[in-house]
């Protein structure tokens, strides 16, 4: 088998996936007790009758045609970008809100989270490489920001360094009054604004990569080749490099990929205690508001979103383990 | 010698090294366990010793919003409320949440994975790609979705949910782990002799994976109580029970922080948290029990005063060594 | 002709240094290569035979540590001086590992590092060790492979893809690549089926005649040795029990554990006779007896035994010159009073 191979059977199973959260994502309103439409139609009084007749097409309280038909109309909406109408905004469309959130969301996340991730896996190697060191010694106090709750942290760092100290700001994702836009005063604001939500996330999950990868290349430098590296006389940086580090990194590739999950809910949390601009402040929102709409297509987005950013780290993994091209998974 | 004497040797090795790691864990992992200990502890009699009701509100102004002080040892709420008591109450629903989620979730993820990796071929592939696809949809975008749609979000609903997603990390962990013993000798010996499979599954593979359910299991408590929290933060909660998330909620949405009250949201936080790095220590000593290379390296080998790196060349040292117990006679 | 052996290792010890004490593992051990000379180092699993190599290249990760001894390498290329092994430096050391001592390693599938090709597995050492211009050190390379007879097309390939023999035979290719003096080979054919097992050992024997290395040979299997080594060294709990030429261990063994192992595998030729192996198991390095360690399994103990001092003298009435033993009591060819010491063969 091929990587080409490889990467086709791990679409076919995201495209299985993304099947699945479209489905339960049609269903959910379907099976949960109570009429949904109800309950948005009296918290909004004011919503004219073409918007209850258009949700209850959408939540299929109207029952015109069967199940299979919603479920079809649905699945052809999807595919056309067409999300629904948001209830609180109305009337917004709920893809364009998702369009105009998503990419703050994006942008700190992903940094954030490349950034944890390269900090968490070199300093991790070093710990392993340096048994006993100080490096070694500081792993108890990290420990500890893994059991801490992201948005606890948040919380602190905002008591800390922009209620207390007033080094950043508060909360927010620009200063109010900015236009947005692609001029430097916005990016700069933009940028001040994003540090400490960005530190949050960084210093919560590097903990988690830091452990991880100093277990696996703790067994890794056990290994026997890593031992025949060392007999070959070769350089210190060649041994941790392409020998040790090489292959201790492939598990910890393989479960980048699966803790994007979580990642994606630390930074909605996060997102809420900084009133942070992204798709999970909207969601809170869109939570507390009962903005059914709302709700689902933003998890549709973001499970779509994830199965992608799934895809990619499994190609990579495919270029990085030989063996996964040879058709043996280690997952 | 018969076959059956390798099988219950690998067994008995397995135990005994187990029991002998055990006394050997590491300090972190022993905080690790006393954490956990005393929050059990606290989660049992808090309710008991709480001195006031969490609920009970006042608004006379000199209670509201309130510095700790003897009469309130943690302050109180925007509402009057005492904080000490909503912590000592809100400690028990939480963890029992995260227990029997955690308990749920591991009892699902056994059955799946011991089944998958035993079972193989079909069944393998199907409990797989289940297990995969809940791994891979976001957790909790879904679980605002589920929950959100439920009228009642109560305890019971909050568990069956939270297990419902909280069990395919440790399914395929399980799985792999099974797969490996599979192919091991005293598996197939004890299949050979003709033991049933569930005698095989029970007796042979089960102990030799106990560590491995241990630690997800914590592992899955841990998930429970930050998610169970972090939805409650939200404000996806039963209102009428008290729990860590909960007053988390309300201080946030009194504007605890702008108002720096500290006192209001540090401690259900810092228990959380606390409780939360107990957890994360005692995964750690169960692996260390599980993975002996681990546990040695926590010894942190010393010679001649400094730490040796695994890279360093073999260490001389001449001057005269330790002795064995049983001392050997000088050499001429 | 005396001639200076170009691996010394004297009185060297290694021992696991733990909260209860140490283990020694290698107790006081002396041997010698001499140049071009096949030396097979015999003994059951935990004898200490690999840690003595290893050691000796310290190459043993802590807690093992060298208690005492030396190990001295005169190789040609340092033209008459020697090296102190266990004095050199971290940077020495690298200079010296590979290009002067190679190893063998005994699973080839853990000791090749799964991420790289074959092709580049291979260059790192070349390049590591002598300055070569990239396209020399490439066909080099490819070379090596022929000298193993591999297809060259093969240095293209990662070891997961290759055989279980022509893994092996990447590794023995890869241990001459910068033409070492000194080849240790740890059990380089223990996990291959018997067939394969022939041929790479026809190999290793051709390639030594060509190239004149020296090896020295681990393996628990004394029968391998007898048509392979020069000379057999064989280890017991840490420490030598017995040294001698192969046709001297082979027809006339002087040490209780040398004969046991004779007599734990059948011969092609000679009579049929009973196995009769040895009794008892390993000793447990942590608590050894006083005297031999061999006393618990042994079908010739004595009292005395417990007084013994374990140092290898000449043995009395042998044919070979350099036939030492540590057992002061027993002759060779004599039979254990259980009558199941008798060792020798019909000679071919």
């Amino acid at each position: 088998m091929s990587a080409v191979a490889f990467v086709v059977r791990r679409l076919v199973f995201y495209v299985v996936a993304g099947w699945a959260a479209l489905t339960v994502n049609f269903f959910i309103p379907r099976l949960m007790p109570g009429n949904p439409v109800e309950t948005m139609m009296a918290k909004f009084p004011e919503l004219q009758p073409q918007a209850q007749r258009a949700l209850e097409a959408e939540f299929g309280a109207r029952h015109d045609g069967s199940l299979i038909h919603q479920y079809g109309q649905y699945v052809v909406d999807v595919f056309h970008g067409n999300l629904g109408v948001s209830v609180i905004e109305y009337p917004a469309k709920v893809s364009s809100i998702i369009g105009a959130t998503l990419p703050w969301t994006l942008t700190l996340v992903g940094v954030a989270t490349i950034v944890s991730f390269a900090l968490g896996t070199g300093l991790g190697i070093l710990a392993a490489w340096r048994r006993g060191g100080w490096l070694d010694r500081v792993l108890p106090a990290l420990t500890f920001l893994q059991g801490i709750p992201y948005f606890f942290l948040a919380l602190l760092v905002v008591d800390a360094f922009a209620v207390h100290l007033g080094w950043f700001p508060i909360q927010q994702g620009y200063s109010p009054g900015l236009v947005p836009g692609w001029h430097w005063p916005f990016v700069q604001s933009a940028l001040y604004h994003s540090v400490l939500p960005a530190l949050t996330i960084v210093v919560t999950s590097m903990a988690g990569w830091m452990l991880q990868m100093r277990n696996v290349m703790i067994t890794t430098i056990g290994e026997d080749y890593v031992l025949a590296a060392q007999a070959k006389g070769l350089s210190s940086r060649r041994v941790v490099t392409t020998y040790a580090a090489r292959n201790a990194i492939l598990p910890n590739l393989s479960g980048f990929a699966l803790s994007l999950g979580f990642v994606i809910s630390g930074a909605l949390l996060m997102e809420i205690v900084f009133s942070y601009p992204g798709i999970g402040l909207t969601l809170y929102n869109a939570v507390t508001s009962d903005d059914y709409p709302l709700m689902q297509g933003i998890f549709l987005i973001i499970a779509l979103a994830v199965l992608l950013a799934n895809l990619v780290a499994d190609a990579v993994y495919v270029l990085a383990d030989p063996r996964a091209r040879a058709g043996r998974s280690e997952t | 010698m018969t076959v059956a004497l390798p099988v219950r040797g690998a067994r008995a090795r397995g135990a005994t090294r187990r029991a002998a790691g055990a006394r050997r864990l590491s300090t972190k992992a022993r905080i690790g366990a006393l954490i956990c200990a005393l929050f059990v502890v606290a989660a049992i009699v808090g309710p008991m010793v709480a001195p006031y009701d969490p609920s009970a509100q006042s608004f006379a102004p000199v209670d509201i919003l309130h510095a700790p002080s003897m009469a309130h040892l943690l302050g109180t709420t925007a509402r009057g409320e005492d904080v000490l008591s909503q912590v000592l109450v809100g400690l028990r629903a939480t963890l029992v949440l995260g227990l029997l989620t955690g308990l749920i979730a591991t009892v699902l993820a056994v059955v799946v994975g011991i089944s998958a990796g035993f079972l193989g071929g079909f069944w393998d592939e199907l409990l797989s790609l289940l297990s995969n696809v809940f791994l891979v949809l976001p957790a909790l975008p879904l679980l605002v979705v589920l929950i959100g749609y439920l009228p009642q979000r109560g305890q019971t609903s909050t568990i069956l949910v939270l297990s419902l997603l909280g069990w395919p990390w440790g399914a395929r962990v399980i799985r792999a782990q099974t797969l490996t013993l599979r192919g091991r000798d005293f598996v197939a010996a004890s299949r050979e002799t003709g033991e049933r499979t569930w005698r095989v599954i029970f007796f042979e593979i089960l102990p030799n994976e106990v560590s491995l359910i241990a630690a997800s299991f914590v592992s899955t408590v841990l998930y429970a109580i930050g998610t169970s929290v972090a939805l409650a933060f939200i404000g996806l909660t039963n209102f009428s029970q008290w729990s860590l998330g909960l007053i988390l909620y309300w201080a946030q949405n009194g504007n605890a922080l702008q108002l720096n009250a500290w006192w209001w949201f540090a401690p259900a936080g810092l228990c959380v948290a606390l409780l939360g790095t107990g957890l994360v220590l005692l995964n750690f000593g169960i692996d260390e029990i599980g993975n002996p290379r681990l546990r040695e390296a926590a010894g942190r080998v010393r010679i001649e005063g400094r730490a040796w790196r695994p890279a360093d060349p073999t260490p001389v040292v001449r001057s005269g060594s330790t002795r064995s117990p049983a001392a050997r006679p000088e050499a001429r | 002709m005396p001639v200076e052996p170009v691996l010394e290792i004297s009185e060297l010890s290694v021992a696991y240094r733990g909260a209860a004490g140490d283990v020694r593992a290698v107790e006081r051990v002396s041997l010698s290569l001499r140049p071009g000379e096949v030396v097979g180092l015999a003994g059951e699993s935990g004898s200490g035979k690999s840690t003595l190599a290893y050691g000796a290249c310290r190459l043993l990760r802590p807690p093992a540590v060298i208690t005492g001894g030396s190990v001295t390498y005169r190789g040609r290329r340092l033209a008459g001086r020697s090296v102190e092994v266990l004095e050199r430096t971290p940077p020495e050391l690298r200079e010296l590992r590979w290009r002067e001592i190679a190893i063998v390693f005994q699973s080839a599938m853990n000791a090749l590092n799964p991420v790289l090709r074959v092709r580049d597995q291979l260059l790192d050492v070349v390049e590591a060790h002598l300055s070569l211009t990239k396209l020399d050190a490439r066909e080099r390379v490819a070379s090596l492979l022929d000298l193993v007879a591999i297809p060259r097309d093969r240095l293209r390939s990662y070891p997961h893809e290759l055989s279980g023999g022509m893994r092996q035979r990447v590794m023995i290719a890869m241990a001459l690549a910068v033409d070492p003096e000194v080849v240790i080979m740890d059990e380089p054919t223990t996990a291959l089926d018997v067939v394969v097992q022939r041929e790479i050992l026809g190999q290793i024997v051709e390639l030594k005649q060509r190239l004149g290395f020296a090896v020295l040979f681990i393996t628990h299997d004394l029968s391998l040795l007898l048509e392979l080594a020069d000379r057999i060294a064989v280890m017991y709990a840490g420490q030598l029990v017995e040294v001698a030429s192969a046709h001297a261990v082979h027809h006339g063994p002087a040490h209780p554990y040398t004969k046991g192992l004779l007599n734990s595998f059948p011969s092609l030729r000679g009579p049929r006779r009973e196995l009769a192996g040895i009794p008892g198991s390993p000793p447990d390095l942590r608590s050894l007896p006083a005297g031999c360690p061999f006393v618990p399994r042994c079908g010739f103990a004595t009292d005395e035994c417990t007084k013994v001092d374990m140092v290898l003298r000449a043995v009395p009435g042998a044919r070979d010159p350099g036939h030492v033993s540590a057992c002061p009591f027993v002759a060779p060819g004599a039979q254990a009073p259980d009558g199941k010491g008798t060792v020798s063969e019909v000679a071919s």
